[in-house]
């Protein structure tokens, strides 16, 4: 610990600076501002630059985040930017989404005695204020891959994504920048999966999504939308039509239920029903756009990870007076991002931990009414290392209700599964890929992403596409 | 780059508009059950409507609606040479069709669209189709002229009597279930009334009964769960594990309950909608 001997007085972290949460749970703007030019100064200034930065091998990528940050100290925006780039194709996004104080954060030096440095906020202001800047003289390769300059296409190198989530955007800006033609076949009306369709605008604005995905258009990267892989097109049809590999980045998918009694009364809905009306069909903006969405006095979400926060801040922004989330176990088990829950809890929403949920109920129109749940306690850690609940018998509560969201996780969707039948899956049905190349037991077939982990992050996705880009650039060139 | 409508024909004027849209991809995998998402505009909300017919060849698919709301009105002042922003497809498991004797289809209102479909691919497959179609009144007939030429028989009711025989569809189903022909199964494909009805007619004589549920989707991809329904007990989701089922284990009750969820937002579509279309006229 010879960098912590320096006897530097350390200063306390730069606060980021965010909308009044009166204010902003009433409107879908931007909830985190992002740091100031002076602000980030001062946040990169705490940085030890240590000799064994320890922060580096806690992201999944493996961001030189001492370098970027000692060139935002020199005033090097652009030198910042390109050390992120180098291994992170989306910083703007990830700089807002990514769980840091799980990853690079909890693993920064300075976190041990006072709090580490904020290194996701100032990865957020490189990518902010870089691409603000290059918007003026945009330089496409550099803004998306980390080549200096882009590769003249070889039209005779043709590759495939399926799906268009962080994973496939991956693949495509590393594959594009080295000269290899990509095509991405989205289900959807607009690319950018779950960024798009799942977390909220006032998390991360759907302008930030976009700005990459132009990016990768302009670097010649051709997007097809409404075009279902397995459907429209299956994986046998895009190596006849002469692709040279296939990534397959589908998500997640299907939403689970809990099955419980009156779990179909209309007013319950998926975390991916509720969140996509709201966000790709731009429900928020009901009097602009077509697509409606379910209003409630009183919501209740069920689950507790960044999906669960995500909808029950929705369900305030979208009118609901009374918004409480329903969770077996306690809140330091929490899943979802801190950052996320005090955000949630500054707003209003109320956490109602060690519920579990036991039955939904209704009026005789088919209505929802009200939800029952099992009063819980911890017990003894189970497999995961967490407290595990346990009922307490007899102890119940009725929850009165007119609408609830259910987050509580995805299964593999079927479609392309079902359609491609030699697909190789594991045990809990997801694809089935090499961890270092990507994969699948198809030959020249990758995936990466939730399709093959199931919910997992932003950053994990892109760290599986940057893994089968490499091996599908190695193949081809 | 949308999708042009090379062809559009008003069925029944201000309530059924048939078109067909140039789709080559699409019209090379559709088969008989599926469906498409369509959106109209930029704002505009994704809805489901059925395949009714297919023409690889010519690399066309053809859908038949009915005006119900915002996004069938806006669809509708599409005009030949238009195009539709978005469409998606073919969706939803195909029918299960194999050659097994003689299969009665019966079509409903702008159901009986889709069924048309459904009964070509059972005569392609060899099977005897027996169509049975119904309306409230004769105008209000569809596909008439295509489904005579595929069925040996075609069978009419309406419910003023002024074609085929007066009453409903399920009459003239169970006096084909009575004559004592072996029926290897009836498919019907209209409102949730009459597809709930047709199911409780063939029920007693055990007739394999498929339905194609209409739920209110929003991907129609498998991932919202907007589409659930309860079939056999069973919660499953009509985009991807349907929109066919078994009609005699459909929950009628919670799918015509989840059909009303959206009246209200709808209806202020609409409302906007018709203030608009007045304002431009
Ligand atoms: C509400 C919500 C909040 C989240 N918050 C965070 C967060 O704060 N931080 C974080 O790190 N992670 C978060 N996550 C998780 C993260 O978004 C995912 O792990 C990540 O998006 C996975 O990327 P992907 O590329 O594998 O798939 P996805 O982002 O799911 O993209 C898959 C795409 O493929 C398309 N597709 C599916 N099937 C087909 C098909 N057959 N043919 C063509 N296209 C198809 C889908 O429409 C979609 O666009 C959140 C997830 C949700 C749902
Ligand atoms: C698999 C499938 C195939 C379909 N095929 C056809 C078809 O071939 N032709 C056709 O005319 N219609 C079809 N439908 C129904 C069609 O999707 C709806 O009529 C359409 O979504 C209405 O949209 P709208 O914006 O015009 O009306 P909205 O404003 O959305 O709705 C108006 C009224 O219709 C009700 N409604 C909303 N969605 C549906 C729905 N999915 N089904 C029934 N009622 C609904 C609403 O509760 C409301 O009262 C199909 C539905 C499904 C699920
Ligand atoms: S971010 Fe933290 S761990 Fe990384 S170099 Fe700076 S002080 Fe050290
Ligand atoms: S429409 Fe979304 S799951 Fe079926």
């Amino acid at each position: 610990m010879a960098e912590m001997k320096t006897k530097r007085k350390i200063r306390p972290r730069v606060a980021m600076p965010a909308q009044d949460a009166l204010a902003r749970s009433g409107n879908f703007h931007e909830v985190a501002l992002g740091y100031s030019p002076e602000q980030a100064l001062v946040e990169a200034q705490r940085c030890l630059q240590c000799k064994n930065p320890t922060c580096q091998s806690g992201c999944p990528v493996e961001i030189d985040i001492k370098g970027f940050i000692a060139a935002l100290c020199d005033d090097d925006l652009a030198g910042a930017y390109d050390i992120l780039r180098r291994t992170n194709a989306l910083p703007a996004v990830c700089g807002r989404v990514c769980p840091q104080e799980h990853q690079c954060e909890g693993a920064c030096v300075l976190g041990r005695k006072h709090e580490p440095v904020a290194i996701g906020r100032l990865e957020r202001y490189v990518a902010d204020a870089f691409l603000r800047q290059a918007a003026e003289s945009p330089d496409a390769c550099r803004a998306v891959t980390d080549l200096d300059a882009c590769q003249p296409k070889r039209v005779e190198h043709r590759v495939a994504c399926i799906g268009a989530g962080p994973a496939s955007l991956t693949v495509a800006g590393d594959l594009a920048g080295r000269g290899i033609s990509v095509d991405v076949f989205e289900a959807l009306h607009e690319p950018g999966g779950v960024l798009v369709y799942g977390i909220p605008e006032f998390r991360l604005p759907k302008d930030v999504v976009a700005r990459e995905v132009d990016g990768l258009k302009a670097l010649g990267v051709t997007f097809h939308c409404n075009w279902v892989g397995g459907k429209t097109v299956t994986i046998d049809d895009l190596f006849a039509r002469g692709y040279d590999a296939v990534f397959v980045g589908v998500g997640a998918g299907l939403p689970r239920f809990l099955g419980i009694p009156g779990e179909n009364l209309v007013g319950v809905f998926s975390a991916n029903e509720y969140l996509t009306r709201v966000n790709l069909g731009r429900a928020y903006d009901h009097l602009n756009h077509d697509t409606p969405a379910f209003r409630a006095r009183r919501t209740v979400v069920i689950g507790a990870g960044n999906v669960a926060m995500d909808a029950a801040r929705t369900a305030l922004r979208m009118g609901s007076s009374e918004v409480s989330v329903v969770y077996r176990r306690s809140e330091a088990e929490m899943p979802a991002r801190r950052e996320e829950i005090e955000h949630a809890v500054e707003e209003g929403v109320r956490l109602r931990c060690l519920c579990g949920p036991l039955a939904f109920h209704g009026d005789n129109k088919g209505g929802l009414n009200g939800l029952t749940v099992q009063k819980m306690a911890l017990g003894e850690p189970d497999a995961s290392g967490r407290c595990s609940p346990v009922c307490l018998e007899g102890q119940t509560e009725h929850l009165p209700c007119d609408m609830a969201v259910i987050a509580v996780g995805t299964r593999p969707n079927p479609i392309l599964i079902e359609a491609t039948p030699d697909l190789g899956l594991n045990k809990w049905g997801y694809v089935q890929a090499d961890k270092d190349t990507g994969e699948t037991s198809i030959p020249n077939v990758f995936a990466g992403g939730d399709i093959v982990t199931g919910s997992a992050t932003v950053i994990s996705a892109m760290g599986a596409g940057r893994r089968a880009a490499r091996e599908i650039a190695r193949r081809l060139l | 780059m949308g999708y042009t409508i090379v062809e559009k024909q008003e069925l029944i004027p201000g309530q059924t508009t048939m078109m067909v849209i140039d789709a080559p991809q699409i019209a090379s995998k559709a088969r008989p059950g599926n469906f498409v998402m369509i959106r109209t505009s930029e704002r505009g909300e994704r809805i489901p409507l059925t395949i009714a017919d297919r023409d690889s060849a010519r690399g066309t698919i053809t859908i038949v609606f009915l005006v119900v709301g915002k996004t069938t009105a806006d669809l509708a002042t599409l005009n030949q040479g238009d195009q539709i922003l978005d469409v998606c497809g073919p969706l939803g498991r195909p029918t299960h069709i194999e050659p097994s004797g003689t299969v009665v289809c019966v079509g409903g209102g702008t159901g009986i669209a889709a069924m048309h479909h459904i009964a070509k691919g059972h005569a392609e497959a060899g099977n005897r189709v027996i169509a049975v179609v119904g309306a409230r009144s004769k105008d209000l007939l569809l596909f008439c002229s295509e489904l005579s030429t595929l069925c040996p028989e075609l069978r009419i009711a309406t419910d003023d009597g002024s074609a085929g025989h007066k009453g409903f569809v399920t009459e003239v189903l169970k006096d084909i279930l009575d004559s004592g022909e072996k029926i290897a199964e009836v498919v019907a494909v209209g409102p949730v009334p009459m597809m709930e009805a047709v199911s409780r007619v063939t029920l007693p004589y055990g007739v394999k009964t498929t339905v194609s549920l209409n739920s209110i989707m929003v991907d129609g991809v498998g991932m919202c769960g907007a589409c659930r329904c309860t079939v056999g007990g069973k919660t499953l989701f009509a985009c991807v594990d349907g929109p066919e089922f078994d009609g005699h284990a459909v929950d009628y009750a919670e799918l015509r309950a989840r059909l009303w969820q959206f009246r209200d937002q709808e209806q202020g579509a609409m409302e906007r909608f018709s203030r608009e279309c007045r304002c431009d006229g």
